[in-house]
């Protein structure tokens, strides 16, 4: 923050501030590169390499082994799918739900909207932990559609689905948070214009709100996606068989059935990449987004 | 600005239409849980149960919070020895029921607080330890990273997002690689400590030792969800104004002096919102605990939470889970309500 002092001292500060800075990523970035490295090598090759920086790079000798290992052994494929379809669902659905109530909140004036702006915020504070347990009890009584014998039949209970997975999580208090400081914000010209125009609520959620909203999106969508791709407690819970199971129970899973270090890497390693891509691929929008939302409320 | 003006109850309506499907599913999904979880507190409610749910009033308070405190002496002079804990129940019929849960010493005197679901008092225990151990290596940790990022040298962006990328990362797989690495025989920190020491046989078993498990535990946490705090304090840091710290350097402070007059009362409100949701987290601990000891080694990473999933999914004990859940959440409401308190007058957060 000082810009006084001869020229050299400041030199020397920013060198020291660049070592620091570089020590303190490689303790951030360490255990992930050791867990890409060690997914290309064989577990003699990870614990001859253990106590060396050799750990975090690729062996000259790397090979894909791992990654076939774990394809044959495990139903990964499978997991991958079930997670993605679970994490697109409620990336699209939640952005829906969660902006149309912000929506509601910011830029439309009814009794009660007041109240129900403290409600979402009161159950900010409710740990998903809290409700789990009686949740369990919800989902199971839950009527469902099912499609047997040619014919539409009511089943009740919610236990080894997809919906199981998706529905309860879709209404999210941060989201609808998050969406509503940003529509607050969105000048009122915009709509006032529109309307003249003879422009319903619906046309300027669709047309005029939601068009100028892409950072909270973005924001939304990477909330939305790594609480579902990140889902363990839950499906643990209400998934039994493997043909529903997402990708966390069945990392621990694996990691509990398997004694090769290499593969349990090469198996982390795939479930982690599609997070850090999206996250990379939306980083800057995200961190602008994070920066100017929780506090300011 | 809004569409009050031109007709009211047209307004009305739409705002329900646009508010219906995620209240619909905050009270599905959320509220309707916390009520079932209300009422399943007086009843023994299971998942799946022939029989009938019946009514069983406190029961699961009583069994929950039973504690009785039982003072011992010595058997003999000397090297003190203690009758063990059957004897000690068998002559008490008040004790029926109780189990050991905690073993003081107050003098020569044996005290043992017992109850009747004792692993609940293990667990509320570790939970306390747990938050007060990450909340303020969490907390000064993100500080750290924050104040790092926030210096104008080349490359922040790049740095940011390193610090931030264990965020992203799911726990599962955090505590999977950090198993690894807290490995006794080969994991990367003893062989390090090894090599920094000299001596070959350095090194705790981290994860296997009661002394050392919840403390690795509240470090790995620490080192996964910094970055998060980190943002949110860079936005507190960016909002202060330069102004103030041009001031502070003119009245002649110096680095330290414009961290602690300037800085920090600055970051006030930002620090409190911090502080509270790392709680709000410390208190909800699982993943970690399930994926690395499963509770142990002696119970000494059981949690709360971990617990309630105990009774209420593994026993399929709804009742007596739900009510493990909702003394927690009490329990969390009321400290982040006194750390509001403590640290707010007047203002709002």
């Amino acid at each position: 923050m000082s810009r006084s002092g001869p020229p050299i001292r400041r030199r020397l500060r920013a060198l020291g501030m660049g070592m620091l800075m570089n020590a303190v990523a490689l303790l951030f970035a360490l255990p992930l590169l050791f867990m890409f490295a060690s997914s290309f090598k064989s577990d003699t090759a990870i614990f001859k390499d253990l106590s060396s920086w050799t750990a975090l790079l690729p062996a000259p000798d790397w090979s894909l082994a791992n990654y076939r290992a774990v394809f044959d052994k495990s139903e990964l494929p499978t997991f991958m799918l079930n997670s993605a379809i679970v994490a697109a669902l409620t990336v699209v659905g939640g952005i829906l739900v969660n902006s149309m109530l912000a929506f509601a909140l910011a830029r439309l004036r009814w009794k009660g909207r007041q109240a129900v702006l403290t409600l979402v915020l009161a159950m900010l504070v409710v740990p998903f932990e809290v409700i789990a347990i009686p949740l369990l009890s919800v989902v199971a009584r839950l009527p469902w559609t099912a499609y047997a014998h040619g014919a539409l039949v009511v089943r009740h209970g919610w236990f080894n689905s997809l919906q199981v997975q998706i529905v309860p999580f879709l209404a999210n208090a941060f989201c609808v948070f998050l969406f509503y400081q940003f529509f607050r914000d969105i000048p009122s010209e915009l709509d006032e214009a529109a309307k003249m125009d003879g422009a319903g609520p619906w046309t300027i959620y669709w047309r005029i709100i939601m068009p100028n909203s892409g950072p909270v999106i973005a924001t939304a969508a990477i909330v939305l996606f790594l609480g579902a791709w990140n889902q363990y407690l839950w499906p643990a819970m209400v998934i039994q068989g493997a043909a529903l199971r997402p990708v966390q129970p069945g990392i621990q899973q694996f990691f509990g059935r398997s004694n090769s270090w290499g593969q349990i890497m090469a198996y982390a390693s795939i479930i982690t990449l599609p997070v850090l891509a999206v996250f990379l691929a939306c980083q800057r929008r995200f961190v602008a987004s994070v920066m100017g939302s929780g506090i300011k409320g | 600005m809004t569409f009050a003006t031109s007709s009211g109850r047209d307004s009305a309506w739409s705002a329900a239409l646009f508010a219906a499907p995620a209240m619909l599913l905050f009270l599905v999904f959320l509220l309707l849980p916390l009520i079932v979880a209300a009422g399943a507190t007086f009843s023994n409610h299971r998942l799946v149960s022939p029989q009938p749910t019946e009514f069983v009033g406190l029961d699961n308070f009583r069994r929950l919070l039973s504690l009785q405190v039982v003072v011992i002496d010595p058997i003999a002079d000397g090297a003190p020895r203690y009758p063990g804990w059957r004897a000690v129940r068998a002559a008490q019929p008040r004790l029926q029921g109780y189990r050991e849960a905690f073993r003081l010493h107050w003098g020569r005197k044996r005290v043992v607080l017992a109850a009747t679901d004792p692993l609940f008092y293990r667990s509320l225990v570790n939970t306390f330890r747990f938050a007060a151990m990450v909340m303020p290596l969490q907390c000064a940790t993100a500080l750290g990273l924050a104040l790092l990022v926030n210096q104008k040298v080349r490359g922040r962006g790049f740095f940011r997002t390193v610090y931030f990328a264990p965020v992203v990362t799911s726990m599962v797989i955090v505590s999977i690689v950090w198993s690894f690495l807290l490995n006794t025989d080969r994991g990367m920190v003893n062989e390090l400590l090894r090599a920094i020491t000299g001596d070959g046989n350095a090194g705790p078993d981290w994860l296997g030792d009661p002394g050392y498990a919840l403390p690795a535990i509240a470090v790995m946490s620490a080192w996964q969800g910094a970055g998060f705090q980190m943002l949110i304090i860079l936005a507190g840091l960016q909002s202060i104004s330069p102004e103030l710290y041009e001031a502070a350097t003119l009245m002649g402070a110096n680095a330290w002096q414009r961290f602690v007059h300037v800085t920090l009362p600055g970051l006030r409100n930002t620090l409190i919102f911090v502080l509270l949701s790392t709680t709000i987290m410390a208190f909800g601990l699982f993943t970690q605990v399930d994926v690395m000891t499963a509770g142990g080694p002696l119970d000494s990473t059981t949690t709360v939470i971990y617990h309630a999933v105990r009774a209420g999914f593994r026993e399929q004990d709804v009742g007596y889970g739900s009510t493990v859940a909702l003394v927690f959440f009490v329990l969390v409401l009321a400290v982040s309500l006194l750390q509001r308190k403590l640290s707010s007058r007047g203002e709002s957060v």
